[in-house]
């Protein structure tokens, strides 16, 4: 199912990050952080979504309303799993509107937190399906800030159909789900991608993972939200 | 000394051409039987700034608003604010968005009486570009720049809490106090909406507002309109879908 791989690959962009608070926006992001947590990564800070910290066994452990958000990251001790309306190459991000800024096309959300996120701690996407109108040359309101622009850390991009990162400096293929090829991805993406030589496939979920999934999403009905 | 008010008389101490600041956040705990009082009065004009939700939306489709500062307007189980975004789709209403942690900063140095705050959200964005009154400074300290966040000084603000007393200390009973703290200390009158009156017996971190932040305490049952106000009640889902269905398209 393509929604495990998209899990699992939110769930790695977590790797390493020990105790600091992980914001994933949506379900899948979620899923992924809470399967990092239950796994690999024992550490990380996870809220019930509103203002809560909860354990592993969802017992309250701490308060994070929003005002101490800021605190967590200003100082760094975060790594928020957004959303894009739009990014480009260099990982800059748009979720504030599309068009002329002035009489927008399309309204969307504002920039909410995305431009102080992108400069003061590691920041990764989701975007659950991958197309040329969200991957584009360039994004009409500079949400998120990309790596020309003076991101901290752009992780990672994880799509419905592969793992992206900014290792060789621009946007690259980091793996692509078993299944989707190149020619694809090309398609589905506004600007030039580097495609390393293998381009790795994204790794399977392993038995643990997939026990801790099954009782964190039963019957995969959040995975199945991805195609 | 009693501070409580109707809605009428809070409306009567407003003006037209202001800058009003709003507590909340998103569809969360918003002082929404205010705002239909400004709905329903002669105001126009308003510099609105909230961390926006259907408050925003209400004022927009009632031609309240001349300029906005905000961060997002969202309905949270409903993510888009459909009257926000017709009026920013028509070009009806001028802009300031803002990244949410500048808001923060804006607002603490209105409280503070600084000129600004600096930060480092916003730097690289377009936050800056489509705001060139922002500035940024250097740091005095050999670092490296920063943003100059200007004070964001609201001529009133209007809150929404669980419970007040007569004197004006208000207490949220629900998990997160948003910015409310921070809209009273930065507005030079602040009035506060309340589910009722009295105080509950609660743990003292939960008496966010006192006496010297607040000028005018209304009591409103249901104050928050459909929007979320722990523990009291949760947001109306119906009710607000109805809202959205109710917008033109």
């Amino acid at each position: 199912m393509r929604g495990d791989y998209c899990v699992v690959s939110c769930a790695e962009l977590f790797r390493g990050d020990g105790a600091i608070l992980a914001s994933p926006m949506g379900p899948i992001p979620a899923l992924g952080a809470r399967l990092a947590r239950a796994t690999f990564e024992p550490r990380l800070l996870l809220t019930d979504g509103v203002s809560t910290l909860l354990d592993a066994n969802d017992e309250p452990v701490g308060w994070m309303p929003y005002q101490r958000v800021f605190d967590m990251v200003w100082s760094g001790r975060r790594h928020v799993l957004m959303g894009a309306s739009q990014i480009d190459q260099w990982g800059n991000q748009n979720i504030s509107c599309i068009g002329d800024y002035d009489r927008p096309k399309v309204m969307l959300l504002g920039v909410r937190g995305a431009p102080g996120n992108t400069v003061c701690h590691p920041t990764s996407y989701f975007v659950g399906k991958h197309s040329s109108r969200v991957f584009v040359p360039s994004v009409d309101m500079v949400s998120g800030v990309g790596v020309d622009r003076g991101a901290h850390e752009i992780r990672g991009v994880v799509s419905n159909l592969g793992v992206f990162d900014f290792s060789s400096g621009s946007m690259g293929i980091r793996s692509l789900h078993p299944g989707v090829t190149v020619d694809e991805v090309k398609a589905a993406t506004g600007f030039e991608l580097n495609i390393p030589e293998p381009v790795p496939v994204t790794r399977e979920l392993t038995v643990d993972e997939r026990a801790v999934l099954e009782r964190l999403d039963p019957g995969g009905a959040v995975r199945a939200q991805v195609s | 000394m009693s501070c409580v008010l109707s809605h009428e008389a809070v409306i009567a101490e407003l003006w037209s051409g202001m800058t009003l600041g709003i507590g909340g956040w998103g569809s969360r705990r918003k002082p929404m039987s205010l705002v239909q009082a400004i709905v329903d009065s002669s105001l126009e004009d308003l510099t609105v700034v909230s961390y926006g939700g259907p408050d925003v939306g209400m004022l927009c489709a009632a031609g309240k608003v001349r300029k906005l500062v905000f961060g997002f307007v969202s309905l949270d189980s409903i993510p888009l604010e459909p009257n926000f975004r017709r009026a920013r789709q028509s070009g009806a209403i001028e802009v300031m968005e803002l990244d949410e942690g500048m808001f923060l900063q804006g607002l603490r140095a209105a409280a503070w009486n600084l000129p600004f705050l600096p930060t480092r959200a916003g730097l690289g964005s377009d936050v800056l570009s489509t705001n060139p009154q922002l500035k940024t400074v250097r740091d005095p300290y050999g670092g490296s720049d920063v943003v100059a966040m200007p004070a964001l000084h609201l001529d009133a603000s209007i809150v929404h809490m669980n419970r007040a007393d007569e004197s004006g200390n208000a207490q949220y009973l629900g998990p997160d106090p948003y910015m409310d703290d921070w809209f009273c200390l930065a507005a030079k009158r602040a009035y506060v909406s309340c589910e009722r009156l009295g105080l509950e017996p609660s743990s003292p971190h939960r008496l966010l507002l006192n006496s010297a932040m607040v000028h005018g305490v209304v009591v409103a049952p249901g104050g928050a309109g459909f929007t979320q106000c722990l523990p009291d009640y949760s947001r109306d889902e119906a009710a607000q879908r109805a809202y959205v269905k109710g917008v033109k398209r």
